[in-house]
C-alpha cells in the first residue's frame, strides 16, 4: 500500500501527521539478549570484558579515555563487544548482553536535591530512553542555548510515540522540564504540541498540555498537522520565527531539541534515582496498521516482529523511523535504540525502485518543496558532484531533510540521498582541511 | 548469517507517489488524440500516413542514438512517440515522408539526444525540428500549397496567411465558431480549437503541463492581439482570430510548457509564457513570416535558464 498523487495533479499532495489517539503501549515479554549501541568507534574490548556482569541501569563505561557510556537495559552478562557500522559509515561499538532471569536494578542518584546537576544529567542519562540532548549544555557557559524545545509531536507521519508520551506523561514532564530549566539555564522552554484540528479525535488534549506548561513555566505551540510542520527546522520557524537557520547547529542558533519522551525520562530518572531502560516505539505494520510497544531498550526488532505477528520475507523492507525521513536496516538482529520512535516494515510488492534517469524539469520538487530549495537545479549539481556550488548557489544547507521531492519525482530520481551525500561529503571535506591545516600548524 | 533473509535496504523516502515519465508521455497524446482524430477525418488517408511515419521515425531516431552512443534504450519513456505524434499535428497532411523523417531526425537528434536525451533539451525538439524545416525547405509548411486539391466545404485559405496578406476582411468568412470546430487548414492536429482545449483542461488539471505558462501564454496572444486590433482594425486581426488559427491553442498546450525547455518557478513561468505569447503575435502582425509561434517559443526558450534563476529566496537563508 503507497500513497498515491490524486487524480487531479494540481493539487498538493497533504500529508497528515498520525492524529489517532493510541491505546497504552503493549509490553512484549523479556528479550533474552539486548544490543546496545554506544556512540564511539569499537577500539577493541577496553575495560569491558566478555563475561563481565551488569545489572539493570548500570552504568558502562568503555574505554578510559573516553567519557562514552551505555547503562545496561538489563541484568546479565556482557556476552560480545564487537564494531557497528551504520549509516554513512558512523562507526559504533555495539555490546551485547545476554539476560539473565533475576533482574538487579542499580540506584545511580539519591534523594538529594543536590544531585540534580547537569553533570550528573550528562553523566548518566545520554542513553535513556528519547535520547536527551545534553552535549551542547555545559556548566561554564549556561547562555548559549536559549530556547528548549520540548517535542510532543512526532517528526513523521504514521507514528504516536511522543504524542502518546505527550499526553500520558505529564507528571514525568512537568517535572523533566522544571529540572531542565534549572541545570541548563535555558532562558525559555516551549512545548510543541499538535494542532487539535478536528475534536473528535484530539491528538493530545490541550488540558494535559495546559496542566505541563502551567505547572513548569513553559509556553505552549500548536504544531500545524500536516508534514512537515513537526521537523526541527519547521518548529524552529514557528518559535523563533524567520532566522537563519541554513548551514548552522542548533547549537549555534541557540536552539535545543528535546522530544516528550526524553524530558519525561529526566523527570522519571531524577525522581526514582534510576534511569529508565523501556522505550515506547511504534510499530508500523505491513498493511499500515500501527501498535504502540513498550519495551527494554536494545531489543531485538526481531523480538517485536515475533510478538505482533509480523512475518518479513525476502526482498521487505525494515525502516527504523518513519516512511518519509527513517533509515532501513539490512536485520532483524537491529535493536531498539534511545531515539528509535518507531519500527515499519514493507512489503516488498510495495517497494517503488528509484531509477538512473536523469531530472526532466517538471517542477514538482520545486512546487512541493517547504523551505523554497530550487531542487531541480540542486540535484543536477549534486549527480555531477559538484557539492560546493550547490551549497553555494541552490541552497544545499536550507534544505530540512523531509524527502518530499524524492516522493514526487517522476523521474524516480532519488534526490534526497544525494543531498544527504552531498552535506556528507562536503563536511568530511571541511574536516580534512581543518586536519591538514591543524598539521600545517603543528 | 548465510541463510538469513536478505531485506531491501535504501534510503529515505520509502513511499514514492507513484508517477512516471511513460504516464505523463502516454497522457499527453491521450490529451492530443481528439485533435489528431479530426485531422484524420478531414485530411483522411495522407494524414494517417504523416502522424504514423512520424511517430515511428521518432522511436526510430531514438532507438538508433541509444545504440550508437550505447545507452540503455529510452523508448520506455513514451518521450520520442509524443515528440512524434507532436511533429505530425504541426505538419501538413501533404507533407512529403523525406520531410517527415528529416522533421523527427532533427527533432530527436539535434533537438534532444545531442545534449543527453530527455530533461537536457535547452529547446524545445519539435519547434526547433519546424523551424528548421521551414527555413530550409521553402514551401513544406505553406498549408495553402499544402491543401490545394483539397475541398472540405470551407475556406482552403490559411488563415493566418490570408490576414497577413489581404488585411481583415479577407478573414471574414471566418467565425469564431468555425475555427473552434476545426473549420480551418492547418497542421493536422493544430486546427480542431475545441479538442485542444479539453485536451488542455485535461492535461492541467491533471498535473502534467504547467498551468502558468498555458495561460499566461494564451493572456499574452490575446493581449498583444487585442492592442493590435485597436490600433488598425483594418490591418490587424482580433484576440479571438489570433487565438483560435495558427498553432497557438496546441503551442499553448503541448509546446510551450514542454518540461525542459520552460521554467518552474512561478514568476518566470509567468513571464515566460506572457513572453512567448507577446512574441507570437509580433512576429505574426509585424514579422516576416505568417506564424510567429515557432519563433517565439525557441526564443523564450533560449532566455529560460536566465528568467529561472527570478525565484523566491529559500527559507532560513540568509540574506
Amino acid at each position: 500500500m503507497m500513497i498515491k498523487r490524486s487524480f487531479f495533479g494540481l493539487a498538493k499532495p497533504r500529508f497528515a501527521y498520525e492524529s489517532a489517539n493510541p491505546a497504552k503501549p503493549e509490553k512484549i515479554s523479556m528479550p533474552k539478549i539486548v544490543t546496545l549501541f554506544c556512540k564511539t568507534p569499537y577500539r577493541g574490548n577496553g575495560l569491558l570484558a566478555v563475561g563481565e556482569k551488569v545489572k539493570t541501569g548500570q552504568k558502562v563505561l568503555l574505554y578510559g579515555d573516553s567519557d562514552a557510556y551505555i547503562i545496561s537495559s538489563v541484568t546479565g552478562t556482557v556476552s560480545s563487544v564487537s564494531s557497528y557500522i551504520g549509516d554513512f559509515g558512523k562507526s559504533y561499538t555495539a555490546i551485547t548482553i545476554s539476560a539473565s532471569a533475576q533482574e538487579e536494578t542499580e540506584d545511580v542518584f539519591g534523594k538529594d536535591p543536590a544531585e540534580i546537576s547537569l553533570e550528573n544529567a550528562k553523566k548518566f542519562l545520554a542513553f535513556s530512553p528519547g535520547a536527551p540532548a545534553l552535549e551542547g549544555f555545559s556548566e561554564s557557559d549556561k547562555s548559549k542555548i536559549k530556547t528548549i524545545v520540548v517535542c510532543g509531536v512526532d517528526t513523521d507521519l504514521l507514528m504516536f510515540t511522543q504524542q502518546y508520551v505527550m499526553k500520558n506523561r505529564t507528571e514525568d514532564i512537568s517535572k523533566g522540564i522544571s529540572i531542565l530549566k534549572h541545570i541548563t539555564g535555558a532562558e525559555s522552554v516551549v512545548i510543541a504540541i499538535p494542532r487539535a484540528d478536528n475534536s473528535d479525535s484530539k491528538p493530545c488534549g490541550m488540558k494535559n498540555a495546559g496542566a505541563v506548561g502551567g505547572a513548569s513555566g513553559a509556553e505552549i505551540r500548536e504544531i500545524r498537522s500536516e508534514y512537515p510542520a513537526a521537523l526541527p527546522h519547521m518548529i524552529a520557524k514557528e518559535v523563533l520565527g524567520n532566522v537563519v537557520t541554513a548551514g548552522k547547529t542548533w547549537e549555534e542558533i541557540g536552539i535545543s531539541f528535546f522530544s516528550a519522551e526524553a524530558v519525561a525520562s529526566v523527570g522519571q530518572a531524577f525522581r526514582s534515582g534510576r534511569v529508565p531502560v523501556n522505550k515506547v516505539v511504534t510499530l508500523i505494520k505491513k498493511d499500515m496498521s500501527k501498535v504502540l510497544v513498550e519495551v527494554r531498550l536494545g531489543t531485538p526488532i526481531r523480538d517485536i516482529f515475533n510478538a505482533f505477528d509480523v512475518t518479513l520475507n525476502e526482498k521487505d523492507r525494515i525502516i527504523i523511523g518513519g516512511p518519509l525521513t527513517g533509515a532501513s536496516v539490512y536485520s532483524e538482529d537491529f535493536p531498539v535504540q534511545p531515539d528509535t520512535d518507531a519500527i515499519m516494515v514493507q512489503d516488498a510488492e510495495s517497494i517503488s525502485a528509484v531509477s538512473d534517469y536523469p531530472c526532466i524539469n517538471c517542477g514538482e520538487c520545486v512546487r512541493i518543496c517547504p523551505v523554497n530549495v530550487p531542487v531541480n537545479m540542486l540535484v543536477r549539481f549534486c549527480e555531477a558532484g559538484k557539492y560546493q556550488d550547490a551549497a553555494d548557489m541552490y541552497d544545499l544547507y536550507s534544505c530540512i531533510g523531509c524527502g518530499l521531492c524524492s516522493f514526487v519525482c517522476v523521474a524516480k530520481i532519488p534526490i534526497f540521498q544525494y543531498i544527504r551525500l552531498a552535506k556528507y561529503e562536503l563536511e568530511r571535506m571541511r574536516l580534512a582541511n581543518l586536519e591538514s591545516e591543524e598539521a600545517a600548524n603543528a | 548469517m548465510l541463510n538469513q533473509k536478505k531485506f531491501i535496504v535504501s534510503h529515505a523516502p520509502f513511499w514514492h507517489n507513484g508517477t512516471s515519465i511513460s504516464e505523463r508521455s502516454y497522457h499527453t497524446v491521450l490529451a492530443a488524440f481528439p485533435a489528431i482524430l479530426l485531422g484524420l477525418i478531414q485530411y483522411g488517408a495522407p494524414a494517417l500516413g504523416v502522424i504514423c511515419l512520424s511517430i515511428s521515425s521518432a522511436m526510430l531516431w531514438e532507438l538508433a542514438f541509444n545504440k550508437i552512443s550505447k545507452c540503455p534504450v529510452t523508448l520506455g519513456d513514451g518521450n520520442a512517440m509524443v515528440i512524434g505524434a507532436l511533429f505530425a499535428m504541426l505538419a501538413p497532411a501533404t507533407m512529403p515522408w523525406w520531410s517527415v523523417i528529416m522533421g523527427t531526425f532533427v527533432a530527436m537528434i539535434i533537438g534532444k539526444h545531442i545534449y543527453g536525451g530527455i530533461g537536457g533539451n535547452p529547446l524545445n525538439p519539435v519547434a526547433l525540428s519546424v523551424a528548421i524545416l521551414m527555413l530550409s525547405w521553402k514551401g513544406v509548411f505553406d498549408f495553402n500549397e499544402a491543401y490545394r486539391h483539397y475541398e472540405l466545404g470551407f475556406s482552403m485559405a490559411y488563415p493566418l496567411a490570408a490576414v497577413k496578406n489581404f488585411g481583415v476582411s479577407a478573414i471574414s468568412d471566418f467565425n469564431a465558431k468555425d475555427l473552434l470546430m476545426g473549420k480551418q487548414v492547418g497542421g493536422i492536429g493544430s486546427g480542431f480549437g475545441l479538442a485542444l482545449i479539453v485536451g488542455g483542461i485535461y492535461l492541467m488539471f491533471r498535473g502534467f503541463i504547467r498551468w502558468e505558462i498555458s495561460l499566461s501564454f494564451l493572456f499574452g496572444v490575446g493581449l498583444t492581439a487585442m492592442m493590435f486590433n485597436a490600433s488598425d482594425p483594418v490591418r490587424y486581426a482580433g484576440a479571438g482570430f489570433h487565438l483560435l488559427t495558427g498553432y497557438t491553442l496546441v503551442a499553448a498546450f503541448f509546446l510551450v510548457p514542454e518540461d525542459s525547455s520552460s521554467p518552474v518557478n512561478l514568476i518566470p513561468m509567468l513571464i515566460f509564457g506572457l513572453s512567448a505569447g507577446v512574441l507570437t503575435v509580433l512576429i505574426r502582425n509585424i514579422g516576416a513570416y505568417v506564424d510567429g509561434t515557432i519563433f517565439a517559443i525557441l526564443f523564450m526558450n533560449i532566455v529560460n535558464p536566465l528568467l529561472d534563476k527570478i525565484r523566491p529566496k529559500a527559507i532560513g537563508k540568509a540574506a
